[in-house]
């Protein structure tokens, strides 16, 4: 018999007897806060993330003022937004991102109970590498892709795509258990929440 | 590490009762574990409350059970559909695997699933693969089975880093180096990096951020390098084929993003039926784990993605003694575990012990049932040792977020290996109950050899215990005797009344 063969004919006669369980039942849902949008922005920067809100006309000042720092800077391809003096990503190997300080991105979803922005890696969002390889990543978060929690998410987003949650910087505290944020993935998440309604499609 | 049995116990590692008082020595080890529990417990603790508190009483849990307890039964519930159905889930998790451009492959055991991952290094003449944390590859010993086939595997994980520069042992689930400090993590650097890699820098300093600075940079060199990684998965939803990675520091990200070939163990019992299902357990993990609202990083991979990630992704399907744990009626519910290590940061017996004295990569009191369960009793006293690690005080059963009734499958356990043992040689403790349970059936010969429990105990207290009874005596202190026994007090004084 084949290995697999064999493990699926184990895992049978394991069961053999075993009725299968009923359905699980849905898991509990928290109570919806007065504004998602805020308890998102507080939950985000809970994790020592840098978050603000603006408007429309605002976003581009706003993005300009959180590259600052960073002189040369990637984005994705369908951003959406003039960055001055950024390169688009045209399939840049890992040694060449290597090279650029910062990255400007959007997101699919933003879920407010657990601080968390999650990539779909959908247009203006670039591939995975694009924004783990750069050291500060800028997202850009439309108040109207803020969802309550963990399965509102899940319910919009497709799972034949691949995914990266993100809820803060990286971090450890593999030594002494003390905090220390940034190892391998960027060390500042700076997300920006623009008040618009761009809504969820 | 690994290689002893079917799961990774480490080898010649002594029976949990030795391992256990050597350990109480080490005051380094416990301190440090004492406080790693205790903040991590916190952590917890504050994050559940704010679960209770965030959802309401009346219409999402209308049994009154608390929200954290209604998240937790969701989580239970989701785990034991997909074991009771685990056929069909596996059939299905293969067929969209392999629709979505993955190489499905199975193992029975440890040393298959390595001689996979092997042949996938070979194939593309890689001398070095970057790991991803994961225990079911320290399980099966996947690094010594690569090293043996002259491929280098390095831990990515900062801890793990730390444990094999320094060809040690992981001490918890979570935290593999929480027995060394940061001194030692500074020594270690300086004198191990050099050999593999890029060196740590002159001057290095032992504060943990500069510790950690030093480990992206050597590590950094070895991801923009390397052309294959390994990982586990902490979730496999079958009904999308979509593999779920949980972390902190981004290695996994580097991992499971830059090389261009990428392959995952997973252990049977990581599936998940539906997307959708994957609601309560990310919502407990990290909560149970390190004590967030949500871990750093998440990854999901259904397959391969044009223009994203590897182009060759593949995953091996692990039994290695998981089809012997689902056949246990008891036991079963182990294979629930979704490796947060709640359970250890709450066990009297592991906050003074440590991981290293269950000599197994899965310590504490989720180990100590896993372990046997998976290699099964009364072939290895090492193993069989393992489900008596425990004061039976039932904290784990209580922050456990799949509810896994340790305890009972404690006991259940320590029953099997009981039984396992039965027909050797007749042990003293058997004699002994033996002859407990035919005085206590008779009064006359209960009173009669009350008049001798004091006698015996003193006898026994002078001594090193009864001659054939030191296996029970070596861990356990006898009382001081009664001055008189409870029936001849009672004659005495009429029940208290005289």
């Amino acid at each position: 018999m084949s290995a697999r063969e064999e493990v699926l004919a184990a895992v049978r006669a394991a069961l053999v007897g075993v009725v299968p369980a009923p359905d699980p039942p849905r898991a509990p849902q928290v109570r919806p806060p007065r504004d998602v949008v805020a308890h998102f922005a507080e939950r985000v920067a809970d994790y020592r993330a840098v978050v603000e809100r603006c408007a429309r006309d605002e976003l581009e000042a706003r993005v300009a003022a959180a590259l600052a720092p960073a002189s040369t800077v990637v984005v994705p391809p369908g951003l959406d937004l003039a960055v001055a003096g950024a390169v688009e990503d045209a399939g840049l190997a890992a040694r060449e991102l290597e090279e650029f300080e910062a990255v400007v991105t959007r997101a699919r979803v933003g879920i407010a109970e657990t601080g968390t922005i999650v990539l779909d890696h959908g247009p203006g969002q670039g591939r995975r590498a694009l924004t783990l390889v750069p050291d500060r990543h800028v997202c850009v978060v439309a108040a109207g892709q803020v969802v309550l929690d963990v399965a509102d998410a899940l319910a919009v987003l497709d799972p034949r795509r691949p995914q990266t949650w993100v809820s803060g910087p990286s971090a450890t505290s593999d030594i002494e258990l003390e905090r220390v944020e940034g190892v391998h993935g960027p060390r500042t998440l700076h997300v920006i929440v623009v008040d618009d309604a761009q809504p969820l499609d | 590490m690994g290689g002893a049995g079917v799961t990774g116990t480490f080898v010649g590692m002594p029976t949990f009762p030795v391992a256990a008082r050597r350990a109480l020595g080490d005051a380094q080890l416990r301190h440090n574990l004492g406080q790693a529990t205790a903040t991590i417990r916190a952590k917890r603790q504050r994050l559940v409350e704010e679960v209770d508190a965030a959802v309401p009483t009346s219409a999402a849990d209308p049994q009154g059970l608390g929200g954290w307890e209604a998240l937790r039964r969701a989580g239970a519930a989701v785990k034991e559909a997909a074991l009771r159905s685990l056929p069909e889930h596996l059939e299905r998790l293969e067929a969209e695997l392999v629709a979505n451009g993955a190489t499905v492959h199975w193992a029975r055991d440890a040393a298959e699933a390595c001689s996979v991952v092997a042949a996938v290094a070979r194939a593309h003449g890689v001398r070095e693969v970057v790991k991803v944390k994961s225990m079911v590859t320290q399980e099966i010993g996947l690094n010594e089975a690569l090293e043996a086939e002259g491929v280098a595997a390095w831990e990515t994980d900062l801890a793990e880093l730390i444990v094999q520069l320094d060809e040690d042992l992981p001490s918890h689930i979570l935290v593999p180096a929480i027995h060394r400090n940061r001194a030692e993590v500074r020594e270690i650097f300086l004198r191990r990096m050099k050999e593999v890699g890029r060196a740590a820098p002159d001057g290095l300093g032992d504060e943990p951020a500069a510790l950690a600075a030093a480990a992206r940079s050597h590590l950094r060199e070895k991801f923009l390098s390397a052309r294959m990684a390994v990982s586990g998965a902490n979730f496999a939803v079958a009904e999308t084929g979509t593999l779920v990675v949980v972390e902190s520091e981004g290695n996994g990200r580097m991992c499971l993003t830059l090389p261009e070939v990428l392959v995952s163990v997973v252990g049977i019992e990581k599936v998940v039926p539906t997307w959708e299902q994957l609601d309560p357990m990310l919502r407990l993990l990290p909560r149970s784990s390190t004590g967030e609202r949500m871990n750093p990083y998440t990854s999901t991979w259904s397959g391969t993605a044009a223009g994203d990630g590897p182009g060759e992704v593949h995953v091996v399907l692990l039994d290695n003694g998981r089809t012997r744990a689902l056949a246990d009626e008891v036991g079963r519910q182990a294979l629930r575990c979704i490796r947060c290590s709640a359970c250890l940061n709450v066990c009297p017996v592991y906050e003074r012990t440590g991981g290293h004295a269950y000599g197994s990569v899965y310590p504490g009191p989720i180990g100590a049932i896993l372990n046997p369960l998976l290699n099964g009793v009364g072939h290895d006293d090492q193993v069989d040792s393992l489900p008596y690690a425990s004061t039976l005080c039932g904290a784990c059963f209580e922050v456990c977020p799949v509810r896994i009734d340790i305890p009972s499958v404690l006991v259940d356990q320590r029953a099997q290996v009981v039984d396992a043992h039965r027909g050797r040689r007749r042990s003293g403790e058997a004699v002994v109950m033996r002859l407990a349970a035919a005085t206590l059936a008779d009064e006359g010969r209960l009173g009669f050899a009350e008049r001798f429990t004091g006698v015996g105990l003193r006898a026994a207290r002078r001594g090193a215990g009864w001659p054939g009874l030191r296996r029970w005596t070596g861990a356990r202190d006898l009382p001081r005797p009664p001055r008189e026994s409870f029936r001849a007090w009672w004659r005495r004084t009429g029940g208290g009344t005289r």
